[in-house]
């Protein structure tokens, strides 16, 4: 690839970004031409910045904040604005051509391969989200829109879901909760051009794993802050430039660090599971790693909340969870009327049929239960019971799902021609892994 | 935009609803299921009450004479009568199903009529109380089967069959009867007929004597050469062997909303009483498996109750947005009814002896809600119709 002018790669991507469909029809082209003011001032360079310790890339007074949903919600409402629509038609197009099909190897691979996280990518999300000011073109905070975008890639493959969507949470966390300077330095490289590989690290290895009670800790030191403990299922360890990390910090409870991979060698461990393969899981282990004082989110004055961190991912999951369970609902319901047995299509029996009727029905509680859970965050509604019953509802009717999806096929569910045994495997992790915050 | 909190518009509403269910249902709760067939008379003041509210504001009132598909009307999002009467059921079968069933002037019949009557009827039949009679001893769920008959004889129809199960069949002041024109045609033939009380050879059986909602009367009704006014026919009186079933069934899509949100209520009951009363009511924020077995348990049941919630504000959200909801709101009674049912049996069991003993309203609770799950279509039909649509099958593929 030519080297180019860090201008010119600044206007490369807001042109590219500038043109996709989403943005002209929402009129976003207003933002976005502030943001090219911005980005080709600070000439950022999307891309080439994964190997070098990361500097901040534009100018940033004070941190850039998303406010709530300005629109007031009067009525109650189960439409998606068109902004969510056109994003869930061209996901849905993406997953119809080339995810779905690709979603067997990436499992193999334990890897979704580079070239579709960057076609996904290339819709927007992420720029979508980030605040104008920050490089990306976003007024205000979207969690709908994100669940929406969740669920529609959680049709193609869950684990394919976590690898695409980890930067978005990351960008999410860093806009929330981040100071100036940490977003200066990393939400225009997860804006930009390039798909930039960074993700969220909750879950910790062994039983009884406790979000708000954190093995892993990161004590005061004198040149910052020494971190110290595992994490387990993080989606693109392997290549994630950065890692926000939950570690337990004397006096003030669960804190986010920001982790560069390469500035401080960390060599994740492949950490294949039973599902979610394609999310490229890794498990990461600090042995009183020493990071600067401004690697906490936020920092310690910062008014990160870590129950709003937890929920959202949880709402995230969920909601890429209610897209897998559709995908078992789209392929079973085929099946079951082509599959003849005792001389007539097995649909035509109540036990099968009942049993495809229930996963309509308890996939549709399951999407109204995240809508409604990110509904109320976007609103600047309290949210934790809502995202909590979510979780709950993914865990228990998702492997529901999961396992019926499988057993409707009977003995071809078992087997490796079909999908259903990877969703079936897939969905058992969405009671147990992070989903990105929305 | 989704939103799914509570409309503003139907706050105070659901606040009077509330206020009424404590006040009003709840002290003679326990009365009423000890002292069945007894006439509640203390809900005929309150149900005047509520009359006073809807005259105030007919575009928003709530009840069961008021459910129907609403019209298309221009652009943008609806929250209307359908919305309000889940929500005031809801509200109100938080109190006590049996009672909220009793509510004068709020019968299934009214819905029935609402759903389907002319301009004509919808005035003659105002501020009645009608109750629904469909069911036989010898058909249930396979209404198409009914025995009952109609024959037209001059400008009156004859009618000639057996009922049962007629909710406030006893206190309405007219019966909506389903019987058929001619028993050859099938479903097509079906029609509902409006039968006041005092109609010479409609006559009262017995009561019966139930394993929940005592408080409401459920009647069996005979009915021998009794003759209506041919004008007393809902609907078309042609048997249009195409248009089928159409007229009678779309009551349904518009009532198991509402009996969806009357399990919801009950089970809102129960889960409020057993959080009281565990002396661990549970944490959102911790893994549900880091918490005691009982308190986890909860969570569950709330996430299961939530779900069934949300489901019957969709089906009552579409109808007021003119979305045709047959799967939608037989998905909601599904959910709703066998949610209510496993959460408020589970909530005896979690609470123990407690829960058991008639101190408590949670047996009660857990015999009223059997019924949720049975009537309006039980579980089973619910699915039938959910399975249909999903799977684009006919009532000859899928039997």
């Amino acid at each position: 690839m030519p080297k180019l002018d860090p201008q010119g790669a600044a206007l490369n991507a807001l042109t590219r970004v500038a043109g996709l469909p989403v943005v002209q029809r929402l009129g976003l082209d207003k933002a976005l031409e502030r943001t090219v003011f911005h980005g080709a001032r600070a000439g950022f360079r999307a891309g080439s910045v994964a190997r070098k310790r990361f500097k901040p890339l534009i100018d940033l007074t004070k941190p850039a904040r998303l406010p709530k949903a300005s629109a007031g919600a009067a009525l109650f409402d189960v439409s998606l604005s068109d902004e969510q629509a056109m994003f869930k038609d061209a996901i849905d197009r993406l997953v119809d051509d080339q995810l779905a099909g690709a979603a067997r190897a990436a499992d193999e691979a334990c890897a979704t391969p580079d070239e579709l996280l960057q076609q996904i990518h290339d819709l927007g999300i992420t720029i979508m989200a980030v605040p104008e000011d920050a490089g990306g073109a976003a007024s205000e905070r979207s969690p709908v829109t994100h669940a929406i975008i969740a669920e529609a890639l959680g049709r193609a493959d869950l684990g394919m879901a976590l690898a695409a969507l980890a930067p978005l949470g990351v960008a999410n966390a860093i806009t929330r909760w981040g100071t100036a300077q940490q977003q200066a330095t990393y939400l225009p490289l997860l804006a930009g051009e390039t798909f930039m590989p960074a993700a969220t690290a909750l879950a910790e290895p062994g039983p009884k794993f406790d979000p708000f009670n954190l093995a892993c800790t990161a004590e005061p030191h004198r040149n910052g802050y020494s971190l110290d403990g595992n994490k387990t299922l993080v989606p693109l360890a392997q290549s994630a430039a950065f890692y926000l990390v939950a570690a337990q910090v004397p006096d003030l409870g669960p804190r986010l660090f920001i982790v560069e991979r390469e500035s401080h060698d960390i060599e994740p461990r492949p950490q294949p599971a039973m599902g979610l393969r394609a999310a490229g899981l890794g498990q990461l282990h600090f042995s009183n790693l020493v990071l600067p004082e401004h690697a906490m989110l936020g920092g310690p004055d910062g008014a990160y909340d870590h129950q709003e961190f937890v929920a959202l991912s949880r709402i995230g999951m969920a909601a890429a969870a209610v897209g897998q369970c559709q995908a078992v609902l789209n392929y079973v319901t085929p099946y079951v009327k082509e599959r003849k047995a005792f001389g007539e299509p097995v649909a035509y029996r109540q036990s099968v049929a009942f049993m495809v009727a229930n996963i309509a029905i308890e996939l549709q509680g399951l999407r109204l239960l995240t809508w409604r859970a990110a509904s109320r965050a976007e609103q600047g509604l309290p949210f934790a019971r809502e995202a909590a019953l979510a979780a709950l509802q993914a865990a228990d009717k998702g492997m529901e799902i999961g396992t019926n999806g499988v057993q409707l096929l009977g003995g071809h569910g078992f087997v490796k021609e079909h999908p259903v045994e990877q969703w079936y495997r897939n969905l058992r992790g969405a009671a147990v892994a992070t989903g990105p915050m929305v | 935009m989704i939103n799914l909190e509570t409309p503003k518009k139907f706050k105070a509403i659901v606040h009077s609803a509330q206020q009424a269910a404590e006040n009003v249902f709840r002290p003679i709760s326990r009365k009423y299921d000890l002292a069945e067939h007894a006439y509640p008379k203390e809900l005929d003041v309150f149900a005047a009450a509520m009359d006073g509210m809807n005259a105030g504001d007919k575009a928003n009132a709530a009840g069961a004479g008021k459910l129907s598909q609403a019209a298309k009307a221009g652009d943008g999002v609806r929250n209307g009568a359908n919305m309000q009467s889940v929500l005031g059921l809801e509200a109100l079968c938080w109190g006590d199903v049996g009672l909220a069933l009793s509510l004068p002037r709020n019968g299934l019949g009214n819905a029935a009529i609402a759903a389907v009557a002319n301009d004509e009827q919808l005035e003659r039949f105002d501020g009645k109380w009608a109750a629904m009679a469909i069911t036989e001893p010898g058909c249930g769920s396979d209404s198409a089967a009914i025995q009952a008959t109609a024959k037209k004889d001059g400008d009156h129809y004859v009618l000639n069959g057996e009922k049962i199960y007629v909710t406030s069949g006893k206190r309405a002041d007219l019966v909506v009867v389903w019987a058929s024109l001619d028993r050859k045609v099938g479903r097509a033939a079906i029609k509902s007929f409006v039968v006041e009380w005092g109609t010479p050879g409609m006559e009262l059986v017995r009561l019966d004597h139930k394993l929940g909602i005592r408080a409401s009367d459920t009647a069996h009704i005979v009915l021998s050469d009794c003759r209506v006014p041919a004008e007393n026919l809902l609907g078309s009186p042609e048997v249009d062997t195409k248009k089928g079933f159409g007229g009678v069934m779309q009551t349904f899509d518009n009532t198991r909303p509402v009996v969806a949100a009357m399990a919801v209520g009950v089970a809102r009951a129960a889960l409020e009483r057993t959080r009281e009363l565990l002396d661990e009511p549970g944490d959102y924020d911790r893994p549900r498996w880091q918490q005691n077995a009982a308190a986890a348990e909860l969570l569950a049941l709330e996430a299961d109750w939530e779900a069934a919630r949300l489901l019957t504000l969709q089906a009552a959200w579409m109808a007021d947005n003119s979305q045709p909801n047959s799967k939608e709101a037989s998905m909601a009674k599904a959910k709703a009814g066998r949610v209510a049912n496993a959460v408020t049996l589970r909530c005896v069991e979690l609470v123990g002896t407690a829960g058991y003993c008639e101190d408590e309203l949670l047996e009660k609770w857990a015999r009223d809600s059997k019924i949720l799950d049975i009537f309006e279509g039980t579980q089973q039909i619910q699915q039938l119709v959910v399975a249909r649509r999903v799977l684009e099958l006919s009532s000859s593929e899928l039997k």
